[in-house]
């Protein structure tokens, strides 16, 4: 087995902290570990209905009419609902602050109107007293439809003559404007420098043409849900997702409803990566219930997970580099185009921001398009649109290593973007540790670790923006001293740990006297929902802040009692101390004679988190590929991240680790299959193959800790720039065990296996 | 027509109605109310249904509730003696084994069933007996760990953090 991670870097200025880098059990690990947690299928009520989704068999066609009188006429339905039963969406009310989603694709989305756009589109829901009557409903809904040809593969759907999801789709981003619909959904160009120039003056262009197949986030928990609407229209919803905030603002613009009339109750939520930062059931749910006048409950099968939700996008990358002899990097050039699903918005323009963020290059220009196809809406899925495009990257970097001879360490070292670098998409980097990881991987024992034969070592690195937003906290303190925080962000990884540590740091307080809550859309503030690695930053900065304010309050209560001036009370390690005459009054204190003093204590902070750091990642990865079957094991594993200040290690340690696994499993294994009518070929875990323990060795992290000062412990997002590098690290550690170079994922058995044979036929 | 079945469920005699179509996992969470076994799947493809069945790991998922009439059923909910967890639960908080939690379930039973025939596996036994216990956030290295340090502290061994300095 591998030792426990090293932390390298300072510490974060002022008092040294106690609780703040230590390993604590985590708040909800009791309840989490004996079944006790409930999580989105687990609530049920009295009386309550089994909600289920009619899905399309087709993979685009015309709904010419839906029968549902059978369905209805059976005993045990309670309510039947189509498109017909979702407020139709105006323009004006398409989008909320100019920001995705596209509420009219939504709407269409959650419910097929007028046309199917993929296998497992829903065009129905029924609701019924049990599950068995509800599937055998479904067998009754009666759907006349018009088979349209369909595309799936990105190439064809970007022809000309490629059947057409929606016919009036005009390509945004071109001027003038095309006058001809197209699966084109937009182009975006990202311009830096001038690349003509740069490659004028490149001693080596390297180029080549990359593809990834769509993967998904294959979280283990499916979706489900139950809502419950009173006579009033008052509406509950239990659910496990990513943001109940994001729900409940989700659901009350599908329904035309205020967002008062609706309360998300959040469960914990069973894995989501971005795959549960959008609806699917419970508008379904909510219209059932509404019709019904009975609670619904629903959940999806593994199958309906796999075909109506995520993925995230089916890519082809074409990328060009440019370098001086000596490594200097002088220009990159390329197409990226990502398949959306079925209605626009894949995470094309990520992944031209992020391909080369991790290096100082003069001149770039990249440009995306955003393509649909007849598959299921693309998702988020941890660094939307990154580890592609990184990907295709990373293996170009390290050819240029092999071109030159260069160790691909020191290669990415002398190119390396560093604090005043200005990116190819416009910002200047500040207090980033993206060298540090890379000293750190040099400096390692993997890396210089003897291989054997067959046995290749890769390098990657990888760089993911991290983002803040508005976020809340509210610090109640109990009558004997104790607290509890109330935050709006389900906790998806560790991090009601991560919020009580520093709630307990920062008042002073034994880190077992914090309890956490994660409230509801009426019991706390709002808050973004819990993705793009901003929870422990921006979440973070408000406990902090709340609690703060709880010192400061503290503070005045305590010169009330000792009838001084707040200002001559000074707060040390939980008590308020009057340094002049010796006293001191702890929290616990206080917070008995709370009545004396003004009556309970509690504070609350709503922020507009600013400052997020930047993170950056280098990752090592030894393979050993069997030339008999080119099976690919992964023999050896390390990452490397500037995490800027673990508060919890191993929850840091844990990102890192599964985002590591599930880049290895887009590496090596994971794909969408479809049949030539567009149907899924492995909607199931035994074909779409993720990594299970056998697959996986130990893996190894390194916590760099460059602090960010924006922070009050230092914080940097560390949950999404692990999945990053790992496509490009196996794939350079497989070229280089097999001295062929695989450009199209995943490097499953048989296409290693063909390129070795083809290579060994080529030097015949 | 339902059937009624009577059968052991951690230790207790419990008895319930269900369809003959019906599965022991929909008897657990639905007739039982014990909702800590988990269905990620429905195929036994996941694992996170997992219990044991007269000392046999199952996929709850795919056994009919029919089948179960007189077996010994036991789920997570059984695994600690009142609040006294079970060394693997334990280990498995101390070790952060879990992020998301869904997989707990199933893999703390899958985990138990390991230990009670072999005291001491190794790294590489862990890994193959608890393949068939998918986990999407971890990347097992944490549960592998949790799993190796729960056989030490059960084989009456201090814990492996313990000796770590």
């Amino acid at each position: 087995m591998t030792k426990k991670s090293a932390a390298i870097g300072n510490e974060a200025p002022g008092m040294a902290p106690t609780i703040i880098g230590t390993r604590p059990v985590r708040p909800d690990g009791i309840d989490k570990v004996t079944g006790r947690a409930r999580f989105g299928a687990d609530v049920n009520l009295p009386g309550s209905l089994v909600g289920a989704v009619f899905r399309s068999p087709h993979a685009h066609a015309r709904i010419l009419n839906i029968d549902i009188s059978k369905a209805q006429a059976l005993p045990g339905v309670k309510a039947i609902i189509t498109a017909e039963d979702l407020p139709v969406i105006s323009e004006d009310m398409a989008l909320i602050n100019n920001q995705p989603p596209d509420f009219r694709d939504l709407s269409a989305n959650v419910l097929a109107r007028g046309k199917v756009l993929y296998e497992g589109h829903a065009i129905a829901a029924i609701a019924a007293i049990d599950e068995q009557t509800a599937h055998q409903a479904l067998l009754l809904i009666d759907v006349e439809y018009a088979v349209l040809q369909h595309v799936v593969d990105l190439h064809q759907a970007m022809e000309p003559d490629a059947p057409l999801l929606h016919e009036h789709l005009i390509t945004k981003g071109i001027t003038p404007a095309p006058k001809k619909p197209s699966n084109i959904a937009s182009r975006y160009e990202q311009v830096h420098g001038d690349v003509e120039a740069g490659f004028a003056g490149a001693d080596i262009v390297i180029s080549e043409e990359f593809t990834t197949q769509p993967v998904h986030q294959a979280y283990i928990e499916p979706h489900a849900c139950m809502a419950q609407v009173a006579a009033d229209g008052q509406t509950d919803i239990w659910c496990s997702s990513q943001g109940q905030f994001m729900v409940r603002a989700y659901c009350a613009r599908l329904l035309d409803m205020p967002l008062s009339k609706i309360r998300v109750i959040p469960l914990e939520i069973g894995g989501g990566f971005g795959g549960k930062t959008t609806v699917y059931l419970e508008p379904l749910a909510v219209l059932l219930a509404r019709k019904s006048g009975k609670p619904v409950r629903m959940q999806m099968n593994r199958s309906e997970v796999f075909k109506a939700t995520g993925p995230t996008s089916g890519t082809f990358i074409s990328l060009k580099i440019g370098a001086r002899k000596d490594g200097t990097l002088v220009a990159a050039q390329g197409i990226l185009c990502y398949q959306a699903g079925a209605f626009p918005g894949s995470p094309v323009r990520l992944g031209c921001m992020t391909a080369f963020a991790p290096y100082n290059i003069p001149n770039v220009k990249l440009i995306g398009y955003d393509v649909v196809v007849n598959r299921p809406k693309s998702a988020a899925y941890r660094a939307p649109g990154a580890p592609m495009a990184s990907f295709a990257a990373e293996c170009l970097i390290d050819m240029l290593a092999q071109k030159l001879e260069m160790d691909p360490v020191a290669l990415r070292l002398l190119n390396a973007a560093d604090d005043g670098t200005q990116t190819a998409y416009g910002v200047t980097f500040k207090h980033i540790g993206y060298r540090q990881t890379l000293e750190a991987a040099r400096q390692h024992p993997h890396y210089s670790a003897p291989l054997g034969p067959n046995q290749g070592r890769g390098v990657a690195s990888g760089f993911w923006f991290n983002i803040g937003g508005p976020s809340s906290a509210a610090i109640n303190i109990n009558e004997d001293g104790t607290a509890v925080v109330t935050t709006g962000n389900p906790d998806i990884g560790g991090s009601r740990a991560a919020m009580a540590m520093m709630a307990a740091e920062t008042l002073g307080i034994p880190y077992d006297r914090v309890q956490v809550l994660i409230g509801n859309t009426n019991a706390v503030s709002y808050s973004d929902l819990t993705g793009g690695s901003r929870v422990t930053f921006a979440v973070g900065m408000a406990v902090t802040q709340a609690a703060q304010a709880v010192i400061e309050d503290m503070k005045r209560r305590a010169a009330l009692l000792w009838s001084v001036e707040p200002a001559e009370v000074e707060w040390l390690t939980g008590n308020a101390v009057l340094v002049a005459e010796q006293k001191q009054l702890s929290l616990a204190d206080i917070a008995g004679q709370a009545a004396r003093t003004g009556g309970p204590i509690a504070a609350q902070a709503n922020i507009n988190a600013q400052g997020a750091g930047p993170g950056f990642a280098t990752h090592i990865c030894d393979v050993e590929v069997d030339p008999e079957t080119g099976h690919v094991k992964v023999l050896r594993y390390t990452a490397v991240q500037d995490v800027g200040k673990a508060i919890h290690p191993s929850y840091v340690e844990g990102q890192m680790q599964g985002g590591v696994a599930q880049g290895i499993g887009w590496a090596l294994n994971e794909a969408y299959l479809y049949d030539e009518n567009g149907r899924m070929l492995n909607p199931g875990f035994l074909d779409y193959r993720v990594p299970v323990a056998s697959d996986l060795p130990m893996i190894d992290t390194v916590l760099v800790e460059v602090p960010n000062p924006r922070h009050p412990f230092g914080v940097k997002g560390v949950g999404e720039v692990p999945i990053i590098p790992p496509l490009g690290a196996v794939a350079n550690a497989v070229a280089r065990a097999t001295g062929v170079r695989l450009f199209d994922l995943p490097m499953s058995p048989p296409s290693v296996h063909k390129a070795i044979k083809k290579a060994a036929r080529r030097r015949r | 027509m339902k059937k009624h079945i009577q059968m052991q469920l951690n230790g207790q005699s419990v008895e319930f109605l269900c369809e003959t179509s019906g599965t022991l996992l929909h008897a657990l969470r639905d007739s039982l109310q014990m909702t800590g076994t988990k269905e990620g799947c429905g195929s036994g493809d996941c694992g996170a249904c997992s219990v044991m069945m007269n000392d046999t790991l199952v996929c709850s998922c795919l056994v009919l509730a029919v089948e179960c009439s007189h077996a010994d059923i036991r789920t997570v909910e059984g695994l600690a003696a009142g609040d006294a967890l079970h060394p693997l639960q334990q280990a498995f908080l101390d070790n952060a084994a879990l992020q998301c939690g869904i997989c707990t379930p199933g893999l703390l039973v899958a985990a138990k069933a390991l230990l009670d025939k072999n005291p001491d596996p190794t790294e590489t036994e862990v890994r193959y007996w608890i393949a068939g216990n998918l986990c999407r956030c971890t990347g097992y290295d944490k549960i592998v760990r949790a799993i190796l340090d729960a056989a030490q502290r059960l084989r009456g061994n201090a814990s492996v953090n313990e000796l770590q300095p």
